[in-house]
Parts: C-alpha cells; structure tokens; sequence
C-alpha cells in the first residue's frame, strides 16, 4: 500500500515532499496539517465538547450567570496566562507571575489605604513594581544567560519574600481602597446578565497582545527568537532586545492582572496565588502554545484558560470531588503536550 | 518508508484512544459521583437540600474526617452534598470559586472552613443569594460573615490541660515551655489555647489575646499552687518537625523544663523526640490539644500526658442537620450562652485522672477519635 503510494510520484525526488506528499493522503494527517495551521482549533475543539457534555449532565451548567461565572474564575489566571504565553513563545517560562501579580496588588493595595495616595498614582506604582520585575527577569536572563526558569524560580521566592515584608501578612479589604481599585470587581447588565468589568479588561488586553504579536514587526521578532535564537540572531534580530521587551511587557501585563485580582477578591491577600504561576502555565500548554517556544497564539490561551474553567465549574456542578477536578486538569494537560508533539512531527 | 510511517500512525491511534478514553472516564466519573451519592434523580424529580462543605485542605486529616462526617449526615438525612477544597493552607481563591458554585448550583447552605479574608466577600453574595453560611472549626473575619460558627472552645481546651497540669505537679515548681503555632502571624487558636493554658494553671496572662506578655517568674495557683518559670513561647508551625526544633531551642535555654504545652499532637510528638534524644522524656508533663487518633495512641504509651479533644467529624454532621433543618422547619441554630460560636465540645483525654478535673480514658477516645 504505501510502496504503491510512494511510487506514485516518481518525479519527487527529494524525501520530505515525498513525506509531505504522504502526509496528504491519510485523513489524520490531513487533519494534523490542519492544525499545525491554526492551533487554536484543537483547543476549540475541546471547549465546545466540554460545554455540550457538562451541559449534558447538569441543567444549570448552561445557564447564562454560570457562563458569566466561569468568565470571571478565569479572568486573574487569563491574565496571567497572557504574559506566560508572551515568555513561553520565547522557548522560555515565568514560574513568578503570580508572584509579581501579588507584589504589584500589595503594593497599590497599601499605597492607596494606608499611605492615602490618589488611586491612579497607586494604580501607576503598581505596573511600575511589574515593570521592574520584568527587569530584573529579563535582565537575568539576557546578561546572565540563565535559564529562564532557574531565574524565574529564585525571583519568584525573592517576590513572595519582598510581599511578605512589605505587608506584614496582612489583607487589604476592599472596602477600605478607594472605587477605581476595585473597579475591576464591578459588574453591569447586557441583555439580563452581568457582566465583570475586569473580564472585559482581560478581553481587551487579548485583543491588545494578539493584534501587536500579529501584525507588527515586533510581534513576528518574538515569534522567530522562540523558533531558532541562533537563525533570529542572523537574521539580523537584536535577540537579548527582544528578550529584554518581552519580560518587560509581560510584567505590565501582570500589572494589569493585579488590578482585575483586588477586583475579583474585593481585597488584597499576600495569600493568593498560591500556584497561578502553574495554573498559567496550564492555561498556555492547553491553548496549543508550544514549550519549546516560536509556535502558538494567545487565543489559544484564552480557550485554553476557558477549558480549565469550565472543567472545574463543570465538574463542580456535576458533584464531583475537587480532587478529580484537579485529576481532570492533569490529564488535560499531558494530552494537550502530546498533541503538541505530534502535530510539530510535521515540520520534522 | 513503511517502517518511519508505522510508529506515527500507531501513535496516532494511541491518542485517539488516549482522548476517547479520557472523555469517557471524565464523564463515566461524573456520572459515578452524581449516582452514588444521596442525589441519584439529579436536578429533578423532588428538590434535595443542597450543601456545599468547604475545607481548607484536604492534606490533613481533620479536614478529611470533617468531610466524613459530613457524607454520613447528608446520607442519613438525603442531602445533596458537594464537597470542595484549597489546594494549599491559605489558597483562598479556590474556596471563592467553589462559594460561587454553590451559589450557581442552588445550594440551600454552606459550610465552610475560611482560609482566609479574602472569602469574605464571597460569603456575602452568598448570604445575599438566600444561602446560610456556616463557618466550622474557624471563625471568618470578621464573624459576621457567617451566620453562624460551629468550633471548639480553644480556650476551655487550654484551661482543661493547664488544670490538670496544676494537679500533676502536686506544688512542685513548673518550668514551662510553651509551644505555640506562629510567630510570624497573630491567629485565634493559638492564643486561645496558649493563654487558656496559663489560666488553667493558674497564671494570669495579663492580655488573653496575646501570647507571650506574661510575667516571666512567679506563682501559680492551680492544683496545690507553686512558684513558676516560663522559659519561652516558641512556634512550632503545628508539625513534628517544628515541635521538635522548638523544644531543642528551649531546652537550650533551660534544661529544667517539666511542663511542655504544646499548640496540637504533632508538635507535641516532635516536643518528645527532642526531650527524649535529650534523656528528659521521664519527668516532663507534655499536654496538647486536639484528640486525632495519633494523638490518643500518643497519651496512651505516656509521649502525651493529657491532651483536650475536639470533635470535626460533629462539627461536620451538626453543620449538616442544620441546614437542613433551616429548609425544613426555618429553625435558625444558635450560639451557645456565654459564647459568639456555637461550641462543639470538648474533652480531657487522659489515663492519669485528676480528682475535680472530668476527663475520659484513652480507649474512650478512641473510639470517638478524627483521622483513624
């Protein structure tokens, strides 16, 4: 069968459009090429199957509040995921996202409470703790030449640490900041149900990201450092630049993810996020986002923060243990890697 | 070309199978939980009083005996019970989801261990939703975000073996170390049971709120009354590891301890180590408080001497009725007199009784012990 198949083109000499020409033949590999193309089709796929059959089992999985809900449980770790997907599209990973989040969230929460500075000034010194972690991440990483997750997994003990110190343990409430802080928490009607505002900032920062990895120079740049560093660097791409940029914008972004978390708890807690740095990651490995870096898209970590969502939600409402929720999510992400690695067999 | 192709296409196939199998196990499990519990019809048929029970973790065994005790109420008394927990201690975010999802599902009630404030806010969209909120074991902050609270009187526990401390010493001089949880963070439990040991014993504690401000020296009242030493209040983090390093730390300080207080079971098992690699194991009088199966056996062979027993397996069940009750009858439960927490009770374990002090055996605990 396949000596046959081989035969057929007797023109095509060389071995991969022989391979490439295979491929076409069979329906799975047709669909393998498929997705190579568009990587969030996978993820969609699974979402859309996971919302009929948690539908399935329980009449008010549907309803419209609860899809609203499970927007607004993913919408901190959304976030996150986004600048996850920003260092992972560098072949690189943040073990200390949530832990910048929290800083940046202690550090708006007290200047605001206890130190009476005007909200947007608190709101500033925030995305400017996010810058400068992103700094000191990507500074690590460019100068020192560390693996990014050796130096993400000393930064994020040092954050946690600078947390603590500078909060005394202690929770900020909601109701002591000032509106615009919480702002994030608020919620307003389309067509009978609520809307979270923070989900919409989470939304609008996808379109942000995906627009500027799209269709600017920058964003291709990104793309090619993930893929080969080595053929970046000859292509005449300032890598360490890129680098440098990408840990920067990534640490704004979780800026922006410490105002929509003050928002979502109506508090400051130096105890959240205790591991949003591996449910981000989760996010981003479900969404097609490739580890080995310079394949992916942040819809696909949109979907693939959805998925997560929804399959606890989901298995939630079904009366499910939270352990085999968390057993769900571990399978998840072992199948979606696997994907991953057989649909990448198609550039081998 | 036939050999490269083989592998891919099986490997293909095992992802099929891999996905398909998923699938199936994920919604063969579900179906498993929904049928096997009290709520076989599901969302049909006659409505079930709905309650979701909300621990910290589900890496300790109070709570899992708490979630035990729950499951044998919701059977006897057919309700819908879901359960759910944080990931870690402190993970606040998980328990907020699973607040929502209780409100999402229609529960009638909740009961929850808080893991922190940052659930508050969720507790009062819960409480806006028409859900009765019970907090088991520990308060939220403030209280008022719960209808009500179920826990043990820490501070009776403490007074309990700080009493039968008193009678054991018998007049003889007390030098004290004190075990407690946390330096780093003020919580309720600690200095409830720290504080409620000095005044069983007789020592005025001058803030009941604070560990540590006591007078250093001086005499007690409990028992025959005697002079006292309180060598230092060390935190044990409520493990056998940190017990152990506190105990060592303070017998550095004063190898004359003979009163060891310790904040639970594990941090007095690790106190005894650290005495008994010292050759002090004999004459120390080790109290605790908690009552898990481990700590019983613990006072049973003498590493404990006496030890105040909680009960999260009533807490649980207590919970449970009453929120069924609530749907049934629109009886509220209230707090006990003299108290902002309804108390769950709580008793003296120990194979050397005391004449006036009420306490139960060894192998009387045992059979009424959390975490067998």
């Amino acid at each position: 069968m396949t000596q046959q198949q081989t035969a057929g083109p007797p023109s095509a000499g060389h071995a991969d459009l022989a391979e490439e020409f295979l491929d076409r033949q069979t329906p799975l590999s047709r669909i393998r090429n498929i997705l190579h193309r568009y990587p969030a089709l996978s993820p969609a796929l699974v979402l859309l199957i996971a919302v009929v059959v948690f539908g399935l089992l329980n009449d008010r999985f549907l309803r419209v509040e609860n899809l609203s809900l499970i927007t607004q449980q993913v919408s901190v770790v959304g976030t996150l995921a986004i600048a996850q997907t920003l260092i992972i599209l560098t072949a690189g990973i943040d073990l200390s996202v949530g832990a910048v989040m929290i800083l940046s969230s202690m550090v708006v929460a007290q200047l605001a409470v206890n130190n009476g500075l005007p909200a947007p000034v608190a709101l500033l010194a925030g995305l400017i703790v996010g810058l400068a972690a992103g700094a000191v991440n990507g500074f690590l990483v460019t100068r020192f030449r560390l693996p990014p997750f050796i130096v993400t997994l000393g930064t994020l003990n040092i954050f946690i640490a600078l947390t603590l110190l500078y909060s005394n343990g202690a929770t900020v409430r909601g109701s002591a900041m000032p509106g615009l802080l919480t702002w994030t928490g608020t919620t307003f009607p389309v067509g009978g149900v609520r809307i979270s505002t923070g989900v919409v900032v989470m939304l609008l920062l996808y379109i942000a990201i995906a627009f500027i990895l799209g269709k600017t120079a920058w964003g291709r740049h990104v793309y090619a450092v993930g893929d080969d560093k080595e053929a970046a660097r000859l292509a005449g791409i300032a890598v360490n630049k890129v680098l440098m940029s990408v840990y920067l914008a990534a640490g704004a972004v979780l800026a922006i993810g410490a105002w929509i978390q003050i928002g979502r708890t109506n508090a400051a807690s130096p105890n959240a996020g205790v591991d949003l740095n591996l449910d981000s990651i989760t996010a981003v490995v479900i969404g097609g986002t490739s580890l080995f870096g310079g394949r992916g898209s942040v819809w696909g970590t949109l979907l693939g923060a959805l998925i997560v969502g929804v399959f606890r939600n989901g298995l939630s409402l079904a009366g499910l243990d939270v352990l085999y929720q968390t057993l769900a999510v571990g399978v998840l992400i072992i199948l979606a890697v696997s994907i991953d690695q057989w649909i990448r067999k198609v550039k081998s | 070309m036939l050999s490269s192709k083989a592998p891919r296409s099986m490997a293909t196939r095992l992802f099929a199978a891999g996905a398909v199998l998923t699938l199936g196990a994920v919604s063969l499990s579900a179906c498993g939980g929904s049928s096997s519990g009290p709520s076989a019809s599901g969302g049909s048929g006659d409505e079930k009083v709905g309650v979701s029970l909300i621990v910290k973790t589900t890496t300790n065994p109070f709570f899992v005996s708490m979630q035990d005790g729950a499951k044998k109420a919701a059977e006897t008394d057919g309700v819908d019970l879901k359960l759910a927990a944080g990931k870690a201690d402190g993970d606040e975010e998980t328990q907020i989801q699973a607040i929502e999802n209780a409100i999402s599902k229609g529960d009638k009630g909740i009961l929850i261990t808080p893991n922190g404030p940052s659930v508050v806010d969720a507790l009062k969209k819960a409480k806006d939703a028409g859900l009765f909120v019970i907090a088991l074991d520990t308060p939220p902050d403030p209280a008022d975000a719960a209808d009500i609270t179920f826990a043990t009187d820490n501070f009776a526990a403490g007074e309990l073996i700080g009493k039968w401390t008193a009678s054991q010493l018998g007049g003889k001089k007390a030098t004290i170390a004190l075990l407690d949880l946390f330096d780093d963070k003020i919580v309720s439990v600690d200095y409830n049971r720290d504080q409620g040991f000095l005044t069983g014993l007789g020592i005025d504690t001058a803030d009941k709120k604070k560990n540590g401000d006591e007078a250093k020296t001086g005499k007690y009242t409990g028992g025959k009354g005697g002079e006292y030493e309180i060598v230092g209040s060390q935190a044990s983090g409520g493990n056998e590891d940190g017990g152990r390093t506190a105990m060592e730390t303070l017998l550095a300080k004063n190898p004359n301890v003979n009163v060891v207080y310790t904040i639970n079971e594990p941090a007095a098992a690790g106190a005894f180590e650290a005495l008994k690699s010292a050759g002090k194991e004999k004459d120390v009088l080790v109290v605790s408080v908690d009552g898990g199966c481990t700590g019983v056996n613990n006072v049973k062979s003498g590493v404990i001497g006496a030890t105040a027993q909680q009960y999260p397996i009533k807490m649980a069940e207590l919970g449970v009725k009453a929120i069924v009750d609530l749907a049934k009858t629109g009886n509220k439960p209230a707090n006990s007199a003299g108290l902002d927490f309804y108390n769950t009770g709580v008793e003296l374990v120990t194979d050397k009784p005391a004449d006036g002090i009420k306490s139960i055996t060894t192998t009387a605990a045992s059979d009424i012990c959390w975490g067998k």
